[in-house]
């Protein structure tokens, strides 16, 4: 949904309180999915993540969301799936070079990142190429578990 | 510039204290010389006299020759192969590498491949997409972009290890460059993603075609407001236009060009408008030079790489200084 999304980046501050509210939530569940079972609860995360992100934010599920980063704007929408963004091929009208008809997705992140508190920060550090093996996982799982085992070490 | 410890051609120079690589071009701009490059496109042929032929064209009026890399996603010889051909004489090639045609294990093969064979330099690119090309059908493959390839590269030449930990017993000595295009939107942030390159291991920057001086000057005013001036060699990108319609439909098609309206004008007004395209190119070159920051100009001339030399030559640049080619020392001595 190419008019939600873009919906979604120009509230990219709510959003973004919205994301980290939830991840607090889920982080202070921990021990509860620890019980559970993270890969139990793998499949059931993954569908939700696939309709609320794909919903608001054209989710591609590549399993290491870095929306909070990219000021809100899913960088899987990139058709160069580009990380770091945006390219050169930026049009003058702020439109893809590959589709036309798309505001470029990077043009989007930066505008979206101002709109963060201290988002224009995290937009400038770059972003590790993807892990292909994470693609179609659930992305909140793999921060509550980050977060969970930094918190112990 | 002619250094004491010129090696016979196809062999590398003695690497300096500080600097990276064994190759001509870093030790050119480190020296502080005004530099240029240029870019061959390769042929669409097997044979190695024609990837010659075109290098030719450039001899004493470049520093250094870029070899593309399935440029305008169109199909030609590979950048490693071309560029493995130019260090056999001893030009000093940049072998472009694009994220778009493959994944990151055949590009640090590349990237070792290109090293062992004598290429000192390396430039990052995303790559045009697929769709721009001869081959629209084709699988864009995209595994890395242009700064996390920076990020693997200088990786490897620093710590000597691939992506994945395993070590290398002998790691590559690459000057690293990337791209940039300072005259598409977001401009306001394009000095900010210069920076990311930077901080990814970039050592030069190529720059798109630049026609713009005005919105050029904003982005190296930016860049100094980041501190990045004269922390990362600078070579913004000129070419030469044939006619005022080319200049349009290149505006209109080819993805990050930007052509103010007023230099179509100009073309369009005057007589011979291939002498014309050729002097703006001459003048942008004259006002890059004098510009702080810039160390050099990248000189685009596709399917006009013979003007290149005359353009350099009458633009007064190099400053009488004339680049490595073949015969350069043999004539002197």
């Amino acid at each position: 949904m190419y008019l939600v999304r873009l919906w979604s980046i120009r509230r990219a501050g709510f959003w973004n309180r919205f994301y980290t509210s939830l991840e607090n939530a889920l982080v202070a569940c921990a021990p509860v999915l620890r019980w559970i079972g993270y890969e139990r609860l793998e499949r059931p995360f993954a569908f939700l993540e696939r309709h609320i992100k794909g919903l608001l934010f054209d989710c591609q599920m590549c399993g290491q969301c870095v929306l909070s980063s990219t000021g809100m704007s899913c960088p899987m929408n990139c058709p160069k799936n580009i990380r770091n963004g945006p390219c050169g091929g930026v049009r003058a009208n702020g439109h893809c070079e590959v589709k036309p008809e798309m505001r470029c997705v990077w043009v989007e992140a930066w505008s979206g990142a101002g709109r963060i508190k201290g988002g224009l920060d995290k937009i400038r550090v770059v972003q590790a190429p993807v892990d292909r093996r994470l693609e179609g996982r659930s992305s909140w799982l793999k921060v509550v578990r980050e977060r969970t085992a930094e918190a112990k070490s | 510039m002619k250094f004491t410890d010129e090696p016979a051609p196809g062999n590398p120079l003695p690497i300096l204290p500080g600097h990276v690589s064994p190759g001509r071009l870093e030790r050119v701009l480190r020296a502080g010389g005004f530099v240029v490059t240029s870019e061959l496109a390769p042929p669409d042929s097997a044979d190695a006299e024609e990837v010659f032929k075109r290098a030719r064209v450039f001899d004493g009026y470049v520093d250094a020759i870029n070899a593309t890399d399935g440029s305008g996603a169109n199909c030609h010889m590979s950048s490693v192969a071309v560029c493995a051909l130019l260090v056999r004489i001893g030009y000093a090639p940049i072998m472009q590498i694009s994220c778009r045609d493959k994944n990151r294990i055949a590009i640090q093969g590349d990237i070792l491949g290109g090293a062992a064979m004598g290429v000192c330099n390396m430039l990052a690119l995303s790559g045009d997409g697929v769709q721009a090309g001869d081959h629209p059908q084709a699988k864009p493959v995209f595994d890395l972009d242009s700064v996390s390839l920076l990020n693997i590269a200088t990786t490897m030449r620093d710590l000597s290890h691939f992506q994945s930990g395993r070590k290398l017993t002998a790691a590559p000595k690459v000057f690293f460059g990337a791209a940039e295009n300072p005259c598409v939107p977001p401009l306001e942030h394009r000095a900010h993603r210069l920076a990311k390159k930077v901080a990814a291991g970039a050592q030069f920057i190529q720059t798109q075609y630049v026609y713009d001086m005005d919105m050029f000057k904003q982005f190296l005013r930016h860049v100094e407001d980041l501190g990045l001036l004269n922390k990362v060699f600078l070579l913004p990108g000129v070419g030469p236009f044939k006619t005022a319609k080319g200049a349009e439909w290149m505006r209109n098609n080819v993805p990050g060009m930007h052509v103010p309206d007023a230099l179509i004008k100009r073309l369009s007004g005057a007589q011979d408008q291939a002498a014309e395209g050729r002097q703006i190119c001459i003048d942008l070159m004259q006002q890059m030079a004098e510009l702080p920051g810039v160390h050099g100009v990248h000189v685009m001339a596709y399917r006009q790489e013979e003007s290149v030399a005359e353009m350099v030559d009458r633009s007064g640049v190099l400053k009488g200084r004339t680049p490595w080619y073949p015969s350069r020392d043999h004539q002197a001595a």
